[in-house]
């Protein structure tokens, strides 16, 4: 019998060879992949981000804990997609364009794949209508912005225009940051919601994901 | 390169290069004297045609109170820098617009007030929009280089950069904390394309008359290691690390036709000094205003401008922001040249290092005695990978005597990351073509090794 605390530890240690090993094993002896994920993955996915709150993890813990975890629910995906399972939240996000800085949305992506999410980068420097194309097509529930100059920071502007003109707006929560960014300048610009730091991230977009569930449920 | 220049800790001293660089308006740089580098953006404002009359307009009078204030506080020289936004590369010829402004508001200051000064100009790499970059070939570096050629012409005195190549992979080596990743883009892929790019960047240099090639800066790796160490995302020691190898990187300018005064955010700048004995531009604490760092008093300790990195042209009490911060650094600078003329620069320059040194392991490797250790680790490697390797291991070494003698503090968690790094430079092969292999498997989709001259 597989030991699943070892794919508890594997996530916390961020081994992923023993996380996809032990897996792989669970599932071959009849596991529940609701049950792997419920009871030791996002358990430690929870403790890896207490630590990295607590300071006790720094960022490249924090993403090998999140590749253990990518790595292993790539075995699970199959199951929980044939099951009606769906991600935490879908997610699109880049960098707007004229800014070429994409080492902060390149964390946020990778953190908020560890949390669960589906996301598509859409890289550094996109444009508006790229945006929109990527709304059509991946229908997220969230779109996440970045720019680290003072210059392309009017662009989240017009990516939230663009989204209203393509009226897709109302179907999409946008959620943005970057050092020149403020909440102030958030909600001047119409987004939903502002992230200080890639370490928060993840908890807004859990909120402003839910929300919009939440939002479908009543139009629903 | 050799031997070093400055082989004698004591002898590294703010205001004095033993190579000396004179450029623009009579301004000798690295002469005696320490004077402001005051460097400046926009506030948020979209760069189109639409705004392009705004844009002008806020560079005119950035350079018309930057000026006007230098003036005022009788500085004996000063040095401003363009750095290029984004699309001010993409099209060169609004870039050289502005620097045809800004040249020609120093001109007069200098012929009317006698105002010395310099006027340096950096366009921004952006090669790195290409994924994965093409360095050498592709349309984005064919705009970088007419934006240096067209600059030049529009009466730039100084031109830099702060080039990419490694950038794409040393950011995710980075993230993950992967130490062969770290190792392999700044040891291996950027001293090759600093090479390549230099040449050019010299060359164009040559065909203008006292057009003056400044420097590299290793800003895209260490300086976002250290944003990121203050943010408690990456260990501390792993930035001071990165910054000490960072050094083996940006010297590859000065072999390829750099002169000085390297940029401003080369907190390596000491190192350089060291080995070429070419002026640094320096910043610190006056730069608070762009970002935070450790080093606010240690990295003026050396320097031979005085930066403020960026600030946006916004309005405060005293003026706008760029004038007020020329104010800042003309006192910091005057203090400097005032204790050099009475004798006390070393003093002065003790004070800096001691306030800062025992308080960051990005602070220690910045100390005078820190830099000749890691000058002579690089100066005594042979090869971009061997002497990235040893600067590394002489910071490391640092690190870990100020740890024995208890003046440097670090956590449980930074002494394990310590370890750790130690254990990855003693995995490391001793020869780049193996390491180039296991990259290739391990990051290979984000660079492209032709674009480095690498067979693959």
């Amino acid at each position: 019998m597989a030991d699943l605390n070892q794919l508890y530890d594997a996530i916390l240690n961020g081994d992923h060879k023993t996380a996809v090993t032990v897996t792989r094993q669970a599932l071959t002896e009849g596991t529940a992949p609701i049950e792997l994920i419920t009871n030791y993955m996002s358990p430690a996915m929870d403790e890896v981000g207490r630590r990295f709150e607590c300071e006790e993890y720094f960022v490249p813990e924090l993403l090998l804990s999140g590749r253990a975890m990518k790595a292993a629910l790539a075995l699970l995906q199959p199951l929980l997609a044939a099951s009606g399972a769906e991600p935490a939240g879908r997610i699109v996000i880049g960098t707007v364009k004229g800014d070429l800085h994409d080492i902060g949305k390149n964390l946020v992506a990778s953190m908020l794949e560890g949390g669960g999410f589906e996301v598509h980068d859409l890289g550094a420097d996109v444009a508006p209508e790229k945006f929109v194309g990527a709304v059509r097509e991946h229908k997220p529930d969230l779109v996440c912005l970045s720019a680290l100059l003072t210059v392309t920071m009017p662009g989240m502007r017009d990516v939230v225009e663009a989204l209203k003109m393509a009226g897709l707006r109302d179907q999409v929560r946008v959620m943005v940051g970057g050092a020149p960014v403020t909440a102030e300048f958030a909600n001047e610009i119409g987004a939903d919601g502002y992230a200080e730091n890639a370490g928060v991230a993840v908890t807004v977009a859990r909120r402003l994901t839910r929300k919009n569930h939440a939002m479908d449920e009543a139009k629903g | 390169m050799g031997g070093l220049t400055i082989g004698d800790p004591a002898l590294l001293v703010f205001g004095v290069a033993p190579n000396p660089v004179k450029c623009g308006f009579e301004l000798t740089v690295g002469g005696g004297q320490v004077y402001p580098e005051v460097n400046f953006t926009l506030p948020p404002l979209k760069i189109s045609d639409e705004t392009w009359p705004a844009v002008l307009t806020h560079y005119r009078t950035i350079a018309s109170d930057v000026l006007r204030r230098a003036l005022s506080l009788q500085v004996p020289g000063i040095v401003l820098e363009f750095e290029l936004l984004p699309a001010m590369t993409e099209r060169p010829e609004w870039g050289a617009e502005i620097t045809s402004i800004l040249r020609q508001q120093m001109e007069t200051a200098w012929q009317k007030s006698g105002l010395n000064s310099a006027l340096r100009v950096t366009p921004t790499d952006i090669r790195e929009k290409g994924k994965p970059p093409g360095l050498r070939n592709s349309d984005l570096f064919h705009q970088l280089l007419q934006s240096f050629q067209l600059n030049a012409a529009a009466g730039a005195h100084i031109l830099s950069i702060e080039s990419i190549g490694g950038k794409e992979l040393h950011d995710q080596a980075l993230m993950y904390g992967d130490v062969r990743g770290i190792v392999f883009a700044l040891g291996v892929l950027a001293p090759r394309d600093m090479a390549w790019l230099w040449d050019q960047i010299t060359a164009v240099c040559q065909s203008h008359q006292s057009l003056v090639p400044g420097g590299d800066s290793a800003c895209a790796f260490a300086n976002t290691a250290m944003q990121l160490a203050h943010k408690h995302m990456l260990p501390e020691v792993l930035a001071a690390v990165v910054r000490a190898m960072g050094a083996a990187r940006s010297l590859v300018a000065f072999e390829h036709g750099a002169v000085g005064p390297s940029k401003d955010c080369a907190y390596e700048g000491p190192v350089l000094k060291a080995i070429t004995g070419c002026p640094i531009s320096m910043e610190g604490k006056s730069a608070a205003c762009a970002h935070f760092s450790p080093v606010g008093n240690i990295a003026a300790a050396m320097c031979d401008l005085w930066s403020n990195e960026s600030v946006q042209n916004v309005r405060l009490l005293a003026g706008n922001a760029p004038e007020v911060f020329t104010e800042l650094l003309v006192y910091d600078c005057r203090l400097m040249n005032e204790a050099t003329k009475h004798g006390g620069a070393t003093t002065l320059r003790n004070w800096m290092v001691t306030s800062d040194e025992w308080l960051s392991p990005q602070a220690l490797i910045l100390s005078p005695d820190a830099t000749i250790e890691i000058a002579k680790a690089i100066a005594g490697a042979a090869g971009d990978y061997s002497r990235t390797v040893a600067a590394g291991r002489a910071a490391l070494k640092i690190l870990r005597a100020g740890l024995s003698n208890e003046r440097l503090q670090l956590n449980k968690k930074e002494r394990q990351w310590l370890d750790r790094i130690e254990r990855e430079f003693d995995a490391l092969p001793q020869d780049e073509r193996t390491l180039l292999d296991e990259m290739q498997e391990t990051y290979g989709g984000l660079f492209d090794a032709k674009s480095y001259g690498l067979s693959g």
